[in-house]
C-alpha cells in the first residue's frame, strides 16, 4: 500500500500574521475567509469539498470543533476530523487527506487551521502526567525542552551557537523576499542572533518563534479533481509519521530524534532520493528543531548538522533552499498556522509561485512537520511533475 | 513566609508511593520484575514489556546530568523567580527525570555528577530536585 500519486494539493490560502490578536477577529471568521480564498485558488467549487481535517484554535477550545466549523462553513463533509498531533499537524493533514482520498471516502479536503495569540499565561500543560511530572519544576511551554537537545547536541557533537544562529540568519534572508513574513523588514547577522537575548540557554531570542495570529488552508484533491484545477498539483509522493514520547526527557534520545523513522518511509514510498530535493521546508519553532531534522532526514550524517548549516547557502539562491518563506522564525507562528506555512511554500514553490524567491526549476520537495518536544513527527514529499 | 504559588504535583493512585517517598527523603522508582527496567514516571504496566509486575525500589539518588537549560525568562508567571536551572538528570540506575538543579547556572554542565536533594517545598510536598555531587 502506499500513497504515492493518490491524491495532490491543488490550492491554498494564507493570512500574513498579525503580532496581536485583532480584536474584531475570531478563529471561526479567519477560517472563513481561508476557506473561500483556498477554494478560488483551486479552481474547485466548494460542492467539491467533501472532506475536513481541522486543528483545534486554542482561541476557541471546545470538543466536536469539526462539525461546528464545518457547519459554520457550510461543508457537508465525508470525513471530518480534528487532527492534534501539534506543529505536526497541518504536515499529518495532507496524507491523512490523501488516505482518505485513495480509500474512495472523499475526493477533496480542505486542511485548515486559524488561531489567535491570546495565549498569555495559560502555558500550562493540560495532560495530568505533564501537570504532574513536569510542570512543577518549570519544564513549561516548549522552549525548555527544546534547549535541553541543544545542550546536549552541543555536548554529543560539539555544535556551535554560531552554527544554530546560521539557520536564523539564512531563513530572514528569505523572509526578506516575502511580503507574507511578519520579519522581514531588515538582515540579520550570525552576531545581531548571538548578541540578542537570551531567553533558555543556548537558545537566544531570535532562534525561538515568535508566537501571532492568523492562519492558512490547503485543499487536497484526487487525481480527477487534480485535472480540473488551475494550479499545477503538487503531488504527493511519500509520507511518514512516527512518534515515540510526549515529553522529551522520556525519548529514547535527545539528539536522534523520531524524524528519522517518519522521513525514511517518506523517502521509501516516494521512491526518490535525498539529493533529488530541490528545497526543503523543516518545522522550525527553533534553530536547534531544523538542524536535529536536516540530520535526522538524511540530509546530512548525524552530528555534522552545525558543519552542513555552515558549507551550505540555505537561501532560496542558494545551495540547499530552506524553508524559503523565512521559516516560522521569521514568517511567524500563527498556532499550527506555522506548521502549515512549510506546507504551504512547498506547495507555492512547486507551483512556481515563489515570487521574487522562487526556486530554480522547483519539481521535489521536502516537508517535516514537528509537534511538541521533537515528539509527532510527519514527513511529506511533493512533487511537480513536468 | 510567602505562600508557594507554582505548580504543585496531584499524586494519582498509581504515583501516590512515589510522592510519599519524597516526602520521607527517598527515592523510590518501580522496578519491572520482568524486564528488570526502571521505570519513571510510575506507570500501570511496565512501557517497555508491558508487565504489570512493578515493584517499588530504592535509588542510589546519584546521576548525571544528561542535559539542561537555564531559564532566564519563563514562560508563566508561577516561574517569575527565574533564572532556575531544569534539568534532565539520568540516574546510575539508567532512568531519566525531568528536575531541577538546586546550584548557581553558571556551574551547571552536561555530565556533571548530582546527587538527589528533596526539596520540601509546602508542609505536604516534597519535589525531588538535584546538587551537584
Amino acid at each position: 500500500m502506499s500513497l504515492k500519486n493518490k491524491a495532490a494539493i491543488v490550492g491554498l490560502a494564507e493570512l500574513k500574521p498579525w503580532k496581536e490578536a485583532p480584536p474584531d477577529i475570531t478563529p471561526l471568521k479567519l477560517m472563513s475567509r481561508l476557506t473561500v480564498e483556498a477554494i478560488a485558488d483551486s479552481g474547485l467549487e466548494k460542492k467539491d469539498i467533501d472532506g475536513f481535517l481541522v486543528g483545534m484554535p486554542f482561541a476557541d477550545p471546545g470538543m466536536l470543533y469539526p462539525a461546528s466549523a464545518c457547519e459554520v462553513l457550510g461543508i457537508n463533509a465525508r470525513m471530518l476530523n480534528q487532527v492534534d498531533i501539534g506543529g505536526a499537524s497541518p504536515a499529518g493533514m495532507v496524507w491523512r487527506a490523501a488516505a482518505a482520498i485513495n480509500a474512495g471516502l472523499c475526493n477533496a479536503v480542505l486542511c485548515i487551521v486559524a488561531d489567535l495569540n491570546k495565549l498569555g499565561d495559560q502555558r500550562v500543560p493540560v495532560v495530568s502526567v505533564q501537570r504532574e511530572f513536569e510542570a512543577p519544576y518549570g519544564n513549561i511551554g516548549a522552549n525548555c525542552g527544546y534547549a535541553m537537545v541543544a545542550h546536549r547536541h552541543m555536548y554529543e557533537y560539539g555544535t556551535k551557537p554560531e552554527q544554530m544562529a546560521k539557520i536564523a540568519v539564512d531563513q530572514r534572508a528569505n523572509a526578506l523576499k516575502n511580503p507574507l513574513a511578519t520579519f522581514n523588514d531588515k538582515p540579520l547577522t550570525i552576531e545581531d542572533v548571538l548578541s540578542s537575548r537570551m531567553i533558555v540557554d543556548p537558545l537566544h531570542i531570535y532562534e525561538i518563534v515568535s508566537p501571532c495570529s492568523g492562519g492558512s488552508a490547503v485543499i487536497v484533491a484526487s487525481p480527477e479533481l487534480a485535472k480540473r484545477s488551475k494550479n499545477p498539483p503538487a503531488w504527493l509522493l511519500g509520507a511518514g509519521e512516527f512518534s515515540n514520547h510526549a515529553s522529551i526527557t522520556y525519548a529514547p534520545s535527545l539528539t536522534d530524534s523520531p524524524v528519522k523513522p517518519a522521513a525514511d518511509l517518506a523517502f521509501k514510498m516516494a521512491g526518490v532520493e535525498r539529493r533529488h530535493i530541490d528545497l526543503v521546508c523543516p518545522y522550525d519553532c527553533y534553530t536547534i528543531t531544523v538542524l536535529v531534522t536536516l540530520e535526522d532526514a538524511g540530509f546530512c550524517k548525524k552530528g555534522q548538522g552545525g558543519s552542513f548549516v555552515m558549507e551550505h547557502d540555505l537561501t532560496y539562491a542558494g545551495d540547499f533552499p530552506c524553508n524559503t518563506h523565512g521559516g516560522q522564525l521569521s514568517f511567524g507562528q500563527p498556532g499550527l498556522g506555522g506548521g502549515m506555512s512549510h506546507v504551504t511554500e512547498a506547495t507555492r514553490q512547486l507551483m512556481g509561485r515563489g515570487e521574487a524567491r522562487q526556486v530554480k526549476d522547483a519539481k521535489l520537495a521536502y516537508v517535516n512537520g514537528n509537534g511538541g518536544i521533537m515528539s509527532e513527527q510527519v514527513s511529506l514529499i511533493l512533487e511537480r511533475r513536468s | 513566609m510567602s505562600e508557594y504559588t507554582k505548580p504543585l504535583p496531584k499524586p494519582s493512585p498509581t504515583s501516590r508511593p512515589f510522592w510519599e517517598a519524597a516526602k520521607r527523603h527517598e527515592l523510590m522508582l518501580q522496578h519491572c520484575e520482568s524486564c528488570r527496567a526502571f521505570i519513571y514516571y510510575p506507570r500501570d504496566l511496565c512501557p517497555y514489556c508491558m508487565s504489570d509486575h512493578l515493584e517499588w525500589e530504592r535509588m542510589s539518588g546519584r546521576g548525571k546530568v544528561y542535559s539542561y537549560t537555564v531559564v532566564r525568562r519563563a514562560s508563566t508567571r508561577s516561574f517569575a523567580d527565574a533564572p532556575y536551572v531544569l534539568a534532565i538528570v539520568e540516574l546510575d540506575e539508567g532512568v531519566r527525570m525531568t528536575t531541577d538543579i538546586v546550584a548557581a547556572p553558571e556551574a551547571v554542565k552536561v555530565g556533571m555528577p548530582v546527587a538527589v536533594y528533596f526539596d520540601d517545598v509546602t508542609p505536604e510536598h516534597t519535589l525531588v530536585k538535584f546538587k551537584p555531587a
